[in-house]
């Protein structure tokens, strides 16, 4: 017998309203609202998006030139990613193919990005819940509660997101609104002196990330069937690959998979992404639903990020990385592969990856050279697509003969994973809190299923105040029962 | 290598509305270029910052504040042993705590300096409310950074 989606009630009017409102640890304006019936069985469980951002708005009437620095102020926690996916996007605009030197700096950067925004999810955003927990004691459920019971494990996470913060400084040039990758190339190399003082810590940095692997595999180890179940479900696939199928998270075809693992297109170029991928809308949520045409609406929505990227990739360039791919492919005989806790095992082997792949770079000399800059024929329009933290991140821009972007089209990693969070969150809805008194630590198992999504909801803006989590229970007249508040 | 005793964190997003105000401010602190005073701007803070603050005396945190009477608030922050739950980003208390959990050492004095936000609009400028409220506080700011 099919399970109801628990998309839309039947009679949202007669159930009891949970809401969980902003949710802790995930970035901005999101909520999710729970509707229960008089026995507490759930009947509808929905993540919303409250705040509309006009990124396109923003950028449209600019000239190109300032977008790339632009786009850095839509997201506080992954601004290179939409700085190199601008830039990506206007090169073609330029005509440019950017030089070795050029590509390689902002491989860099990106590599930077990744090991530092991973480095976070795991030990600052994840750890708590992982090591201590779903629903153990609230108050010890955090860093501060980590950097207890585990410092040294603490103290890595730090270090190992200011190696990455270091990496972005020296080759954006700043630590934020990083000039340094611009249209058609780059407008600095990697010093000498920039060099070696990353390589004092890169060696270090590899090893702490392997260490990192392995504590999520053991955390599977210990939980074997929680973390094998929680939250799982089947779903397509996307994301990039390299031509030769190796993962690449700066450049590649779009390979995209449905939920029985099969192609449904490979090394399908990116310029035409809107020939493969078309967003549907929800009355209920500000943020769009992307789905593959072939498929359609109902069917065609999907999944991207490290899980994604790491099972549906051939290999992973980097050795010690690619030891680790395989070791979880195989864990469990797959299962772990298909997990959504899985993301936490694969977020830690892309920042190994990402690790390793600074390394790579710092000893290749192209990073001195000095042909920073490339120049072609104007093209009317860009498409520029990288793999950032949290996935796939499409840029898409129009530029008029006055240097003027007339249009612009952004789909950014959350926005892919927008349906893939909401059947997350059912899953656990139907499993943990059906028809049971609910508890924080019960919540807690909706945010830990979309934290391990990683979602990056608003960008940005986080003023003193702005940042509580409350929990409502209100009546099906909307008085409010019950609430809590933390922030 | 030696650091300068104070650091000025601020902190915002230049593009959303009156989050705007902790990077507009240090941009009047650098072209002040006060000795023994160095400015940091970052869109939010996050555990490195911690690392930061080793060998200062003093760190003032410059950020725009929802809750802060108009038209700033000065406030001494202390390290907060039990926040419970963050997000991406973190409050000034919780970089002070991570500097004590990662150093095993008190952080330095810490102040906020907040001013009176109001809306955080992407593409938006500064409110005219906030804009007078910048007003007032940017001479208290220097007199506190020693200029």
């Amino acid at each position: 017998m099919n399970q109801p989606s628990l998309e839309n009630a039947a009679h949202p009017e007669k159930l009891r309203r949970i809401v969980i409102e902003p949710l802790s640890r995930v970035e901005g304006h999101g909520k999710v609202t729970l509707l229960l019936d008089e026995q507490g069985h759930v009947e509808q469980a929905r993540l919303h998006i409250v705040e509309f951002r006009a990124f396109e708005k923003f950028i449209q009437g600019r000239p190109y030139w300032e977008v790339p620095v632009m786009v850095q102020r839509l997201c506080g926690i992954c601004p290179v990613s939409h700085n190199l996916a601008a830039c990506n996007a206007l090169d073609q605009v330029l005509g440019a193919v950017v030089t070795p030197t050029a590509e390689k700096m902002r491989r860099l950067m990106h590599y930077g990005q990744i090991l530092q925004s991973h480095a976070l999810h795991f030990f600052h955003l994840s750890s708590p819940d992982l090591l201590f927990g779903f629903d153990s004691d609230a108050a010890r459920r955090n860093i501060v509660g980590v950097a207890e019971a585990f410092p040294e494990i603490a103290r890595q996470g730090v270090l190992l997101r200011r190696f990455g913060q270091e990496v972005i400084r020296h080759t954006a040039g700043k630590r934020i609104h990083g000039t340094g990758s611009v249209p058609g190339g780059v407008n600095k190399n990697l010093s000498l002196a920039e060099r070696d003082e990353l390589l004092v810590d890169v060696e270090q940095t590899i090893a702490w990330s392997r260490d990192s692997v392995q504590i999520v595999r053991r955390l599977f180890e210990q939980n074997l069937g929680l973390y094998r179940s929680f939250a799982t479900f089947a779903t397509s696939t996307l994301g990039l690959v390299r031509s030769d199928g190796a993962m690449d998270l700066y450049d590649g075809g779009l390979r995209a998979r449905d939920a029985a693992g099969h192609d449904l297109f490979d090394h399908a170029p990116y310029s035409r992404y809107w020939e493969r991928i078309t967003e549907d809308v929800k009355a209920w949520s500000y943020m769009k639903f992307p789905y593959f045409k072939e498929l359609g609406a109902e069917e065609g929505w999907y999944r991207v990020g490290p899980l994604t990227r790491v099972t549906q990739c051939d290999f992973i360039p980097t050795p010690l990385a690619e030891l680790e791919r395989r070791e979880f492919m195989a864990f469990d005989e797959g299962r772990a592969a298909r997990s959504t806790l899985g993301f936490h095992w694969a977020r830690m082997i892309e920042m190994l990856h990402a690790a390793e792949s600074i390394r790579d770079l710092l000893h290749d000399p192209d990073l001195q050279g000095t042909d920073l800059m490339a120049k072609g024929e104007r093209q009317p329009r860009g498409v520029g697509v990288i793999e950032a933290p949290r996935g796939t991140l499409i840029h898409h821009y129009r530029v008029d003969e006055q240097d003027q972007v007339v249009r612009a089209n952004l789909i950014v990693s959350t926005t892919h994973n927008n349906q893939a969070m909401n059947v997350a969150i059912r899953e656990v809805a139907r499993r943990y809190l059906d028809g049971r008194t609910l508890t924080e630590g019960l919540l807690n198992h909706i945010e830990v299923a979309v934290r391990a999504f990683d979602p990056c909801l608003s960008c940005a803006t986080h003023a003193v105040g702005k940042m509580p989590l409350a929990v409502e229970l209100l009546e099906a007249d909307g008085t409010v029962a019950d609430s809590r508040r933390r922030g | 290598m030696t650091v300068a005793p104070t650091l000025v964190l601020a902190v915002g997003n230049p593009s959303c509305g009156d989050d705007a105000v902790g990077p507009l401010l240090a941009d009047r602190l650098l072209a002040a270029n006060l000795p023994g005073v160095e400015v940091l701007v970052e869109f939010q803070l996050q555990v490195e910052h911690a690392l930061d603050l080793q060998a200062r005396e003093r760190v003032i945190f410059v950020d725009a504040c929802v809750d802060a009477e108009a038209p700033y608030v000065e406030r001494t922050v202390v390290a907060d042993a039990g926040f419970a739950h963050t997000s991406h980003s973190l409050l000034p208390a919780q970089v002070l705590e991570t500097y004590r959990r990662i150093t095993g050492s008190e952080p330095p004095q810490a102040l906020l300096f907040g001013v009176r936000a109001h809306s955080f609009e992407l593409g938006a400028g500064l409110s005219p409310d906030t804009e007078s409220a910048t007003k007032a506080a940017w001479p208290r700011l220097l007199e506190l950074c020693g200029g």
